[in-house]
């Protein structure tokens, strides 16, 4: 009886099961993503209420007043978005560029320049530039200062990112008569996205943490309070400023998943 | 490039029976890779029919591939010329060329972040079909490649398994309906069963379609069993033999060959024989929804144990022992996918190797577009051995 019952079983095993729906996001996924904005909101009002109940003085409180914050906190995010930005406009390409066959061996000495460009103290980086440009305004000397400072992750992505893409996909891309741009605008890039996006979000949370030495080219930011606070030794103002400065980092590292997540093509 | 357009205004219906494919020529073909002082293809010259399977056999190295990608100008010859229908192939532009060449590799290589559909439409999306036109396209290919086009048409490639992949891939080979289609190691990446039903979809397939297809493999039954002619190289693609499956079984051209096909040349020529020359076993038939009582009855007056049941399209779903039908009042339906059978030109190799798996001492047959045909059983087999090796 046991063969009988077994030789129905093999009958009706499957021989091809297909696999799983693809989806962009599990249920453990989701509770990260919820998570961080949670944290953020909740040591957030904790500060507010902190910031309601102690006693100031008059120094203390003109610094966190909070038209005062508020401007600081948005020309703090203008620096970031705008150098981020200007990262991803020329990371990219260069990027791309040095996975092309005939740069491909220039890429080590750019990524190595790239590099060294990190390496450089930020602080050193924006007074030198300040010095060297000084009919550019500060806020535009921070950038460029962010811009190079923001560079590598994105260009080190990019071309990891295109280098990892599977050379039997190009194969079979251009086997079927994709041109070389179509094949890199319709297989490579969409494969070396989350790769690129993973750079982007590593730069963004780089340059918000060195967005507050923007203050000391005259480029605004949460950086202003923070300097005031350790230069006329009022520690709430330090200890204020610092704890926006890393909520807003929060803010910009959960923004960068969310953009990741949202730009990640399905299916893969 | 008249012959290209005509052919790709065809349906398959309408191609059925007449030869879309076009002669491919290799003049002296010749490729050096810089630094290499041996060439990887050597002065190689053939032609290939129209409308025939051409297999490129040969030990790993032999340049059998490299001879294959110089035809869709993957790789450039560096000497030599090669002509499609007449027409040397550098004439266009090499992305122009490759449109009207299908090509299909291992594994499939989908695009994991394309859909199905959108993998297949690729190429007729490059060639400037119309929307509706590509969609009826997509779906006619997922058909004719027995995936249900409502089923598979919005997966992505991840949600697929190996073999359902491969069928995509081919499909995808197929879309523009190329006169020519190139084919690198197809079904290596496969088991042996999904292989072997692959391997029988593509000779259903080229029954309708009468293209003209390359394929390497270092497999020599694969060989024998798909092609019209085999090309069997050596070293820098030199010609060991270049001649019909029989021919080569039957007259090995030198010792290379003869070890190269092997020692079981015999039983060999059960690779060579077809489902088709033997009879079928006529078994209880049953639809989709008809009951039970009255199937069971019928299978009983037939001496049969169990029921082969049919979908509306003709096509075998499901082959269960009366015990199994008597759980349901009615007949149910099964997954097709999962039933193992056989195509009609599968070879009696094959079909040995599927009734070992089934546990009914036999093999479901069917034809075109799985349409059932009978039953294959053991004793048909043995009996088919017996009066070849009488004669």
């Amino acid at each position: 009886m046991t063969s009988a019952t077994q030789i129905e079983a093999e009958v009706e095993a499957e021989v091809e099961v297909a696999r799983p729906r693809a989806r962009r996001i599990n249920g453990e996924g989701i509770v990260e993503l919820l998570a961080l904005p949670v944290l953020v909101v909740i040591v957030f009002l904790g500060y507010l209420w902190w910031r309601d109940s102690a006693h100031l003085d008059a120094i203390e409180s003109s610094s966190l007043n909070w038209a005062a914050v508020r401007v600081q906190t948005w020309q703090h995010i203008r620096l970031t978005l705008v150098s981020a930005a200007i990262v991803v406009w020329v990371a990219v390409p260069l990027g791309i560029a040095l996975t092309r066959r005939g740069l491909r061996r220039a890429a080590p000495v750019v990524v190595a320049v790239a590099n060294a460009g990190q390496a450089a103290p930020s602080i050193g980086l924006i007074v030198l530039l300040f010095i060297w440009l000084p009919s550019w305004s500060g806020f535009w000397v921070s950038v460029l200062a962010l811009t190079l400072y923001g560079v590598l992750p994105v260009l080190r992505n990019t071309i990891t990112g295109l280098q990892g893409v599977d050379p039997d996909l190009v194969e079979a891309a251009r086997g079927i008569g994709m041109s070389a741009p179509s094949t890199l605008r319709r297989v490579e890039l969409p494969l070396a996205l989350p790769v690129i996006m993973s750079g982007v979000r590593t730069s963004l949370v780089l340059i918000v943490g060195t967005a507050t030495l923007a203050t000391f080219v005259g480029g605004g930011g949460l950086g202003e309070t923070l300097n005031t606070g350790i230069t006329l030794f009022r520690f709430s103002v330090m200890v204020s400023a610092a704890l926006l400065v890393a909520l807003l980092a929060l803010v910009v590292e959960w923004f960068g998943r969310v953009l990741e997540l949202v730009l990640r093509p399905r299916g893969i | 490039m008249t012959s290209t357009n005509t052919v790709a205004d065809e349906t398959p219906a309408t191609a059925a029976g007449s030869v879309s494919g076009a002669e491919i020529r290799l003049d002296g073909v010749t490729k050096r890779y810089p630094g290499q002082r041996e060439p990887a293809v050597g002065e190689l010259s053939l032609t290939i029919p129209a409308g025939e399977i051409v297999m490129f056999v040969g030990p790993s190295g032999c340049g059998k591939t490299t001879s294959l990608k110089m035809i869709n100008r993957l790789i450039e010859p560096t000497s030599g010329s090669i002509t499609i229908d007449g027409e040397d192939i550098r004439k266009q532009s090499a992305d122009d060329l490759r449109r009207q060449i299908g090509y299909v590799i291992q594994g499939g290589s989908l695009f994991p972040h394309m859909t199905v559909g959108r993998n297949i439409a690729l190429v007729p999306r490059l060639l400037g079909w119309d929307r509706a036109e590509t969609r009826q396209r997509v779906d006619d290919l997922l058909d004719l490649v027995g995936l249900d086009p409502d089923a598979y048409r919005d997966r992505y490639p991840r949600e697929l398994s190996g073999g359902q992949q491969q069928r995509v891939g081919v499909a995808r080979g197929l879309a523009a309906d190329p006169p020519v289609i190139l084919m690198d190691e197809p079904f290596g990446a496969v088991d042996p069963i999904t292989r072997q039903r692959l391997q029988d979809e593509l000779l259903a397939i080229q029954r309708e379609l009468h293209k003209t297809i390359v394929c390497v493999t270092h497999d020599i039954d694969e060989a024998i069993k798909l092609g019209d002619r085999i090309l069997i190289l050596k070293e820098h693609a030199e010609i060991a033999q270049y001649d019909t499956p029989d021919a080569i079984l039957a007259a090995p051209a030198d010792e290379f060959v003869e070890d190269f096909v092997g020692s079981g040349a015999a039983l060999k020529q059960l690779s060579l024989s077809r489902v088709t020359d033997v009879e079928l076993s006529r078994r209880t038939t049953a639809r989709v929804g008809e009951l039970t009582s009255e199937v069971i009855l019928r299978a009983q007056e037939n001496g049969d144990n169990a029921v082969v049941i049919l979908d509306e399209r003709n096509r075998a779903v499901a082959w269960r022992f009366l015990r199994q039908l008597r759980r349901h009042e009615k007949v149910v339906g099964g997954d097709r996918e999962s039933l193992v059978t056989v195509d009609q030109r599968a070879t009696l190799n094959d079909a040995l190797d599927t009734m070992l798996v089934s546990g009914h001492g036999g093999a479901i047959v069917c034809g075109d577009r799985d349409r059932y045909l009978g039953v294959i059983d053991f004793h048909a087999v043995t009996d088919f051995i017996e009066q070849v090796g009488e004669a």
